[in-house]
């Protein structure tokens, strides 16, 4: 199972407790498969993330995982392997902003 | 017994106000949409238990939420607002041509008839529509088509759409105001749309003072017992029409700085009207430190101080276009929120006031449902 980290306002929205866990088809599972299985499992989720219209990722969510930051990967890279395998979980995240 | 809601809008989340007549104790609830700017929140005249309310997040986007039973449970509805056609440009700050993008809802409006049937004002300035309840958004593309869009430009705020009024004695004919465009009116169900800024002056805003477009409309209100008389707080000056938009003339009188945000008129008196001055366009907060709501019963003009339970120094808050509304009991109820989170009521006409509530987030808009 995938592990994604949603930060709290969407898990708020989306009325999500802890962790989503999620089994992608896709083998190997992308960026974009796991964000688009997000998606169709919380509808009210899409275009908080990525834009609805031109699915780019929105200017302030940022994504880590394993300790790297993976906004700025394309979204046909596929994810690391301790996230598609579970070990490590995809972390979304709403990026550091104000004062 | 009647009662009255008050939908209070933040910048950390929504709150609702209840109150029986007397308007003297009051129920808070909330924050609902903890954390999320609650632009606006507006009932269904036809249905009160139907509330819409627009929650935006510079980090998250645009939701749209609606409750069917009078604000107590909600669910998220469409979201999705796209431009009819190819939006094109507008001007950007810098003078070059910039393209429209949506970025938050500013104001719903419900029809005054169908629950399902809202108006929502959005940034870029468009006005959209929905006939299901939320559910999914057309854009009414008559308004930014009509000739002038393209020359558009926003306010320090953003280009929003700010202001939509609908007339209840013609159902094809509504108001909306845009910043920094300025009035427009259409008689004809959204299809099209005229510039109504003749009468307007804005030397420190435009080049040509005078112009067709251009002007920064804060907000304008109506009396449903007189729906060609519009009044009206641009960035300055307050000002009157009575007709219907076609001309407008100065009311600012002897107001202490005819600079402000909210307007609105008594629910039972058509010619009396309240605003609250601010010192300027700079400074964004009242004038002498002293939070006073100003009322005329003369239709402008002739302007009184209303001070009495509203601070009298050391006040520095703003009140913002959709922080003032009013309910249609008898005396006559007023209510604002300000920047630093108090909700005052008036339930006298405006002769004395209360904080109903004192330490709220930022208040970015209230509204007032008066129920059976």
């Amino acid at each position: 199972m995938i592990r994604v980290v949603l930060p709290y306002h969407l898990r708020g929205l989306a009325r999500i407790d802890g962790e989503v866990e999620l089994d992608l088809a896709a083998k190997p599972a992308t960026v974009g498969d796991l964000l688009a299985a997000v998606e169709v499992r919380y509808p009210v989720l899409r275009g908080t993330i990525r834009d609805a219209a031109t699915g780019a990722r929105r200017p302030l969510v940022r994504f880590f995982a394993c300790g790297e930051d993976l906004s700025f990967v394309a979204f046909d890279e596929e994810l690391p392997a301790a996230v598609a395998a579970g070990r490590e979980p995809f972390l979304v995240v709403g990026a550091m902003a104000g004062g | 017994m009647s009662g009255v809601r008050l939908l209070v809008g933040t910048k950390k989340g929504a709150f609702v106000l209840t109150a029986d007549g007397r308007r003297a104790d009051w129920r808070v609830d909330g924050p609902l949409f903890g954390g999320w700017e609650i632009y606006h929140l507006k009932g269904s005249p036809a249905n009160p238990n139907r509330v819409y309310a627009s929650q935006t997040s510079s980090w998250f986007g645009q939701i749209v939420q609606r409750s069917d039973d009078g604000g107590a449970t909600w669910n998220p509805v469409g979201k999705d607002f796209v431009y009819d056609g190819v939006p094109g440009t507008h001007k950007w700050y810098d003078g070059t041509d910039h393209p429209w993008e949506f970025k938050r809802v500013w104001h719903l409006e419900p029809s005054l008839d169908d629950p399902d049937t809202v108006y929502a004002g959005i940034e870029d300035a468009a006005l959209f529509r929905s006939t299901d309840g939320a559910a999914s958004w057309h854009e009414m593309p008559g308004l930014r088509g009509h000739g002038s869009g393209n020359y558009w430009q926003p306010g320090a705020g953003g280009m929003c759409l700010h202001t939509i009024v609908l007339d209840p004695s013609d159902p094809l004919r509504m108001y909306i105001a845009i910043s920094a465009a300025g009035a427009f009116r259409t008689e004809d169900g959204g299809a099209t749309w005229k510039p109504i800024n003749r009468g307007l002056v804005s030397p420190y805003e435009l080049p040509d003072p005078k112009a067709e477009v251009g002007h920064c409309v804060h907000r304008i209100a109506m009396h449903p017992e007189r729906p060609t008389t519009l009044f009206m707080q641009k960035h300055w000056d307050v000002l009157r029409s009575d007709d219907a938009g076609e001309s407008w003339h100065e009311v600012s009188g002897n107001l202490p700085s005819d600079f402000g945000f909210a307007i609105d008129v008594h629910a039972h008196e058509p010619e009396t009207i309240y605003v609250v001055p601010i010192e300027s366009d700079s400074l964004h907060y009242p004038p002498e430190g002293k939070l006073r709501v100003y009322r005329s019963r003369t239709g402008g003009g002739e302007w009184q101080a209303l001070t009495e339970g509203l601070p009298q120094a050391n006040c520095y808050v703003n009140v913002l276009r959709d922080a003032m509304a009013v309910d249609t009991l008898d005396p006559c109820g007023i209510y604002f929120g300000t920047s630093g989170g108090q909700v005052y009521g008036s339930a006298d006409d405006g002769d004395s006031w209360t904080p109903i509530v004192r330490d709220l987030p930022g208040v970015l808009s209230v509204e007032v449902q008066t129920l059976p």
